[in-house]
């Protein structure tokens, strides 16, 4: 197994030891604890995916969804639970808890064997930083120290996005919003990952532009293989991208299968309310 | 002959709870039994809504089945039960071993009605041009003006998409097919066209479950037919 989480939550607020339990799918104040007023936005989430298996996460705002996969690039602290990566093992030959980890292996899993590609490329990209000085600073840390070999493989992946490579050193700011995901993209391969994490990535761009970045992703994922896990709000997203899908509701996890079951038998109330509102 | 069967359904059923509508239960089909040997055809006949695509997509794990088992051999001799493996396990038979032929063809606009029918064989590790080669081969067959190879099917007409929908669901064929009314939208040439396509594939040692209408198409080409009753 690629990735694996085990009630993994995460909670804002003081926390009464009870939040959990208190709150979630059916309770009845939602995502916040009746006891302490803490928000729990991800709520003891079981979740594994597969070496090269395409993941869909749907669920409306606030569900948790981006939280999800923050906890899992470990952009946020997870409250509680445990994450497993790649078999990874402790030196007692243990399964490693990748949130215990030195944070220097930290960052090279963050660095090399995952990627994230934001919904606002503010996050994902340095604005200071040209194209290809972003895609190179991945390629740095996936531990990559010779310029010749980061030079061309940012222009390797800078053409695979179907960028011309006389633009390379233009700054993020001199890029439309669809080029800008484009270039999240390239960084984000660049370090050939395993995992990519993917947060409403073509949220707000115009439809055309949309598909060629939806199209582009497909065509990468076949052609290198690795496992994504999508978060959407949009079902043709999901649809069109994914083998299974994951339904939040209150940071809870209702219901996870193949997509196309999702979408045409959802059993879970909620997630039939979310298909019956597709247009 | 059981030592070559490829499906095993047993009392398969399915009923849908649609909680949107205060949780009302609709019957969809129910004591499903057959049993396909490899290289043959079942055709699933029966009057409209009786439930005959359900059973296919229950097989097909698009429909989560309320009961009973749908066993599938594999190649290499394990045996798997389609109601119950995990969604990984239904990815990976997908992919190798079982195909879906759907009654209308959902694919992007923007992909050439050549490039989607060669795409299996893409899939499977064959070089792209050898594929289109293969993929023309395929459509001429199936009467498809060579005019129309570079457009998007999705502008062609119903019957010309109903065959290209079959090409791009026979041309790499997995070990068993779901067909959904594989020749509703054709006239008889074409149908008898497809026909002989499916008889090449039992041939081959391919399973096939079919929906037909028509008496004489289940006659010429089916080997087990299974009634499929609404319920009253």
């Amino acid at each position: 197994m690629l990735l694996e989480l085990e009630a993994v939550s995460k909670i804002y607020g003081i926390g009464c030891g009870e939040c959990c339990a208190l709150t979630g799918e059916t309770g009845a104040g939602g995502a916040i604890c009746p006891r302490c007023a803490s928000v729990v936005a991800v709520n003891q989430v079981d979740l594994q995916v597969a070496e090269g298996e395409v993941l869909g996460v749907v669920g409306e705002s606030g569900s948790g969804k981006s939280t999800l996969l923050q906890l899992i690039y470990q952009d946020q602290p997870v409250s509680s639970g445990r994450i497993f990566f790649n078999g990874m093992l402790d030196q007692k030959g243990e399964r490693q808890d990748i949130l215990t980890l030195p944070s220097t292996l930290k960052a090279r899993l963050r660095g090399r064997d995952m990627s994230m590609i934001y919904q606002n490329p503010h996050r994902g990209l340095n604005f200071n930083f040209s194209a290809g000085g972003n895609i190179a600073e991945k390629i740095l840390d996936a531990n990559e120290r010779n310029y010749q070999t980061i030079r061309s493989r940012a222009l390797h992946f800078f053409t695979k996005i179907e960028m011309p490579p006389s633009r390379i050193d233009d700054y993020p700011d001199a890029f439309s919003g669809g080029q800008q995901q484009r270039i999240q993209i390239a960084k984000a391969l660049s370090s050939s990952p395993r995992l990519l994490l993917l947060d409403e990535p073509t949220t707000g761009l115009d439809v055309s532009v949309q598909a060629r970045i939806l199209d582009l992703i497909k065509a990468l994922q076949r052609e290198m293989g690795f496992a994504m896990i999508v978060v959407s709000h949009d079902l043709g997203v999901i649809n069109h991208l994914t083998d299974l899908t994951l339904v939040m509701k209150n940071g809870c996890l209702v219901e996870y299968g193949l997509t196309d079951q999702i979408l045409e038998d959802p059993q879970h109330a909620y997630t039939q309310l979310l298909v019956s509102s597709k247009l | 002959m059981s030592t070559s069967c490829k499906l095993k359904v047993v009392n398969l059923a399915k009923s849908f709870t649609l909680h949107t509508l205060g949780g009302v239960r609709v019957h969809g089909f129910s004591g499903i039994n057959f049993s396909l040997p490899k290289g043959q055809l079942l055709a699933l006949s029966g009057p409209s809504g009786a439930g005959k695509s359900s059973i296919l997509k229950t097989i097909y794990r698009s429909y989560l089945a309320s009961d009973g088992s749908a066993l599938f051999h594999r190649s290499d001799g394990s045996q798997v039960d389609l109601v119950t493996c995990t969604e990984s396990r239904v990815l990976d038979l997908r992919r190798r071993e079982i195909g879906f032929v759907t009654q209308f063809l959902k694919i992007l606009p923007r992909v050439s009605a050549l490039d989607t029918v060669a795409r299996p064989l893409v899939e499977i590790g064959m070089p792209a041009d050898e594929a289109r080669t293969r993929a023309e081969d395929t459509l001429r067959r199936l009467a498809i003006r060579p005019e129309l190879f570079p457009l998007s099917p999705l502008t062609f007409s119903g019957g010309e998409q109903q065959r290209v929908n079959i090409a791009r669901g026979i041309i790499a064929p997995k070990e068993l097919l779901l067909l959904d009314e594989p020749t509703a939208s054709l006239d008889e040439k074409s149908s008898n066209t497809v026909l002989d396509m499916l008889a090449e594939l039992k041939q081959q040692g391919i399973a096939m479950v079919a929906i037909f209408h028509d008496q004489k198409k289940i006659d010429r080409i089916a080997d087990i037919c299974v009634p499929v009753e609404r319920e009253q």
